[in-house]
């Protein structure tokens, strides 16, 4: 057993953390703080309410003066919350601030274990590891690495729109990277935004050419990142440019190129309408597209697909904007920050058979009666049926694909509101009877329970019950041609059959499709329903465990538009604290080459995921960049000549470390 | 690969054209099946609700049978049993699930088995034939096999309750397809209808008659409405409440009835062009002929 007290007799001070009760309440902090007293080496040993707190910090900085101590160990809540707070701490106290070791008794032991006396032992334990490993520790100095003051936005919504805006108007230069064809995300899609019906068009197209004519921001539409490397500060990113077919600085957006296609008729689904109407193969999404660009669908297009057309629309274009040798290109820029608000996806309503989408023509899902509502929709605003009819009675069910088992368990959060809102808007176009179908109305935000009233008084229906089916089961005459809906209504306890001409599906919120591919390349990570996850859900909403990267908007989870705004605005103003820092420090956590040792055998090159190794060529040595090192410890385990090593993670820290998890003392157990 | 073939009491007596014309079809398509030695009931209905490991150890025998029998031949692989009747399909699928899941059930069925000396391991597959015709001899295989085309029939494809249900072993739970995709090959048409899955009366028509009565008047009444030719079926409850009732359905509801109420099995038969003798054809209370002939005469043989 190596002897803690050979290592310059280091004097440790211990402190017990209560956490209220969060520790206290499982843990014996007065026996584990006495048994750590008579420790090797430990000068005193307290236990306090919250050692976090401005007494608790003051309290060690106190011992430090007065009882000269060397080496401080805190055991408490996980070094993820607090290591910073007492690294600093024991700084102000005077000593260097890796002479710090946080033992983790809170989530590792009091949140995880039910048996008290089990806990205590394991606390102790944990607390004697620390104790046998401290001595060990060396001083070690944070290094500082310039930020560079370029952001990163990924995702053209509100969110990505908003961020983008916010650090271009505090003078960042902001490249915004958006994968369709125009900004404006889903929001662009909506007629109205909840609660106060004000047109979505009217508030967001504006801040659309906001970001197209600012001079701070780069955008690329039709563009998505593919390539991740370095760290915080020093991101360098790799933007794949899909071809429109058309030179950017050329086109002017006269559509001139759309009247001419050979096609006279609009014969493709238009995804920005949800494919109720068509377009051509050379389109602009929507009237208020930006940038105000036309592109060609190279699954539609005769040329791009045979090059056999006789290109009536380069002929129609003064401007010779069109090149349909136009390929993939890439752009490579150094960022020193990213936003991600790369939202969500709608839930695929043919999932659940029962609702009838895909199968009966007048069930719609609650974007494609948005685009209906709308006036630059397929309809021109009227909200009719497939064939022309006006719905007499219409229904709304909600939850679909939310707060389902089978489906996704999470609550949507927006499609009450949104729900509320297309049953005042359908009921303005149509005058129809309008039903709506809910297991609970959700509806806090302000002015949104007075929405819900509002929409009580305006004589909607409100059934409470989760729909058991849709179909097309006529059983009267004046049934037929009508969908028919099945649904317990649990206020009356009854089961009802009500027969509809529409039926709207309120689709809950999801996470996109490749939400784990982006998630890999820019090694975040995701929580179990597979949306982006933050660092922290109170305290850190918009950091992710990355330094330098944040998420904001519905990526992060279901959210409406002021959520999404207020969560943009939050992560541009953690990008800004970053930037104007200037500087970012770095942990110093990272590994060393002990140059004599080093046999230049290379074997470490490969493996750094980080690229920060590399090969001195005179000297036949490998050298780190401690810049670019994460402190991951791969090269530190391979090398064959054990020439590498990691401050705070030295052989005899480790060793002592296991060395003291087992030295039982038999009084303890 | 072969398969083992639990007929189960109703593929013996009500279901008799259901497994005349399975098998026709079966050896029809090469595919060799033995019928389990020594079979039982398989557990269904009155045992599961007196007592329901009696019940399962019921049902465990036979699978532990196929798996014994399965043994003593050379053959490699997962044993196949194929159950066409509905009931014996869901208690049979049930049981595998049941004895893997909850140990305490296993403990006793596996002793109840070893009192008489069998084994079950769970090695079985327990299959149903709309599985066995889809995923495993796959349509194109079937569809070549159409020559006498279904072409302008309308057939509403009824699954009834317990095939996809509660274990959606091969097809959906809420909308299943796979009747309908095996019909549409042999050149009928399946109509859409929301009734696939809607209960047929079950065992009330022998217990509350009326709700019994009631509940195949409501699928019968949709099938008229929709313009059906024929009602096809994998279940010999559903097939035996749906037809032989219509008359008494007709007397007290003063609605008749003269709806065809055909095994699938019938059917993929009659377009293979086997024999009407091999498929129990003349054991149907409403002939299916009639329907047939309207469609037939123009229709060419498959070419």
């Amino acid at each position: 057993m190596r002897d803690v007290g050979s290592n310059g007799s280091p004097r440790i001070g211990i402190y017990v953390c209560h956490c209220g009760t969060n520790i206290a309440g499982t843990v014996d902090v007065k026996a584990v703080a006495n048994y750590a007293a008579g420790l090797p080496g430990v000068v005193l040993s307290r236990e306090y309410k919250y050692m976090c707190s401005d007494p608790g910090q003051e309290l060690i900085q106190q011992d430090i003066r007065g009882h000269k101590l060397t080496r401080v160990i805190v055991a408490s809540c996980s070094p993820l919350l607090h290591e910073h707070t007492f690294r600093h701490a024991i700084a102000q106290g005077g000593l260097n601030p890796y002479f710090l070791q946080m033992v983790n008794i809170r989530e590792n032991v009091s949140w995880v274990n039910e048996d008290p006396r089990a806990a205590t032992v394991k606390a102790k334990d944990l607390l004697r590891a620390a104790v046998y490993r401290v001595g060990y520790h060396k001083a070690l100095e944070r290094k500082k690495v310039p930020i560079d003051p370029h952001v990163l936005v990924v995702g053209g919504g509100i969110a990505g729109i908003h961020a983008a805006l916010t650090l271009a108007n505090a003078g960042k230069k902001v490249y915004l990277v958006e994968r369709e064809a125009t900004i404006g995300g889903h929001m662009a899609m909506f007629d109205k935004t909840f609660p106060t019906l004000d047109c979505a068009a009217c508030i967001l197209t504006p801040k659309m050419s906001a970001v197209k004519t600012h001079p701070n921001i780069t955008l690329w539409t039709y563009s998505e990142v593919v390539g991740v490397e370095g760290f915080v500060g020093n991101y360098k990113i790799k933007v794949k440019r899909k071809p429109r077919y058309i030179k950017e600085d050329l086109c002017v957006g006269c559509m001139e190129c759309v009247t001419a296609c050979i096609f006279k008729e609009a014969r493709f689904p238009d995804e920005f309408n949800q494919g109720l109407s068509k377009r051509k193969p050379v389109y602009i999404p929507f009237p208020q597209a930006t940038p105000q660009l036309v592109l060609f669908d190279p699954e539609a297009c005769i040329q791009l697909k045979s090059g056999r057309c006789k290109q009536s629309c380069v002929e129609a274009c003064d401007r010779k904007a069109i090149d349909f040798r136009q390929t993939v290109e890439f752009e490579d820029i150094t960022v020193g920050t990213i936003i991600l608000a790369t939202g969500f996806q709608a839930f695929d309503a043919s999932r659940l058979p029962y609702y009838g989408y895909g199968i009966y023509s007048n069930v719609y899902t609650a974007l494609e009666v948005e685009r209906l509502i709308n006036a630059s929709g397929p309809t021109g605003g009227e909200v009719v049926l497939r064939d022309g009819r006006k719905p007499k009675a219409v229904g709304i069910i909600h939850c679909v694909g939310s707060r389902d088992e089978k489906t996704n368990r999470w609550c949507s959060r927006v499609c009450c509101m949104y729900s509320l809102k297309l049953a005042h808007l359908v009921k303005e176009h149509t005058d129809a009877t309008i039903y709506n179908f809910y297991i609970d109305m959700r509806t806090p935000g302000k002015g949104y329970e007075e929405f819900y009233d509002k929409l009580l008084k305006e004589g909607v229906h409100f059934i409470r019950g989760r729909v058991a089916e849709v179909s097309d089961w006529a059983r009267t005459p004046d049934e037929e041609g009508r969908l028919l809906l099945r649904v317990e209504d649990t206020l009356v306890g009854t089961v009802r059959r009500i027969p509809l001409d529409m039926v709207i599906l309120a689709v809950g919120l999801e996470p996109r499709a490749d939400a784990q591919d982006v998630r890999r390349l820019f090694n975040i990570s995701c929580s179990t329903e597979g949306f982006f996850l933050e660092r922290h859900p109170k305290l850190a909403p918009v950091n992710t465990f990355t330094d330098g990267i944040f998420i904001a908007g519905a990526c992060q989870g279901p959210r409406d538009i002021p959520d999404a705004v207020a969560q943009a605005g939050a992560a541009a103003a953690e990008a800004l604290a970053l930037i104007d820092a200037g500087y970012v420090e770095l942990e110093p956590n990272t590994a060393y080459i002990t140059e004599e040792d080093c046999s230049g055998c290379r074997s470490c090159i490969p493996l750094c995921p980080y690229s920060a190794i590399t090969f001195l060529g005179d000297k036949k040595k490998a050298a780190i960049n401690e810049a670019l090192c994460k402190g991951c410890g791969t090269c530190v385990a391979a090398c064959p000549s054990g020439s590498i090593r990691q401050n705070l993670f030295e052989d005899e820290e480790i060793f002592s470390e296991i060395d003291g998890l087992f030295a039982h003392d038999v009084a303890v157990l | 690969m072969s398969y083992w073939y639990y007929p189960g009491c109703s593929l013996k007596s009500n279901g008799k054209p259901y497994e005349e014309s399975l098998l026709a079809v079966l050896r029809a398509l090469n595919v060799p099946v033995r019928e389990l030695d020594d079979w039982n009931c398989c557990g269904a209905t009155s045992y599961m609700s007196v007592d329901e490991v009696q019940a399962f150890s019921l049902a465990a025998r036979n699978l532990a049978l196929a798996e014994h029998a399965s043994r003593q031949t050379t053959e490699k692989g997962v044993p196949q049993l194929i159950a066409p009747c509905a009931a014996c399909f869901l208690v049979l699928t049930k049981t595998q699930r049941y004895v893997e899941q909850h140990e305490h059930l296993a403990r006793r069925v596996h002793a109840g088995l070893a009192a008489v000396g069998l084994e079950y391991r769970g090695e079985v597959r327990v299959r149903h034939p709309l599985d066995v015709f889809l995923n495993d001899i796959g349509l194109p295989r079937i569809a070549e096999l159409g020559k006498r085309r279904l072409a302008g029939m309308r057939v509403a494809c009824y699954y009834g309750c317990q095939v996809v249900r509660p274990f959606a072993t091969f097809d959906s739970a809420h909308n299943p397809t796979s009747m309908d995709r095996l019909v549409e090959a042999l050149g009928a048409k399946a109509v859409r209808w929301p009734l696939k899955t809607r209960c047929c009366g079950g065992t009330l028509t022998g217990t509350i008659r009326d709700v019994g009565l009631r509940l195949s008047q409501l699928l019968l009444q949709e099938a008229v409405r929709r313009g059906v030719d024929a009602i096809v079926t994998v279940c010999p409850l559903c097939q035996f409440n749906l037809e032989c009732y219509q008359q008494e359905i007709g007397r007290t509801l003063q609605e008749p009835f003269r709806m065809p109420v055909v095994f699938l099995t019938q059917l993929m038969g009659r377009a293979f062009g086997l024999p009407e003798a091999d498929l129990g054809m003349r054991r149907l209370f409403v002939p299916l002929a009639p329907a047939l002939a309207r469609h037939e005469g123009g229709q060419p043989a498959h070419a």
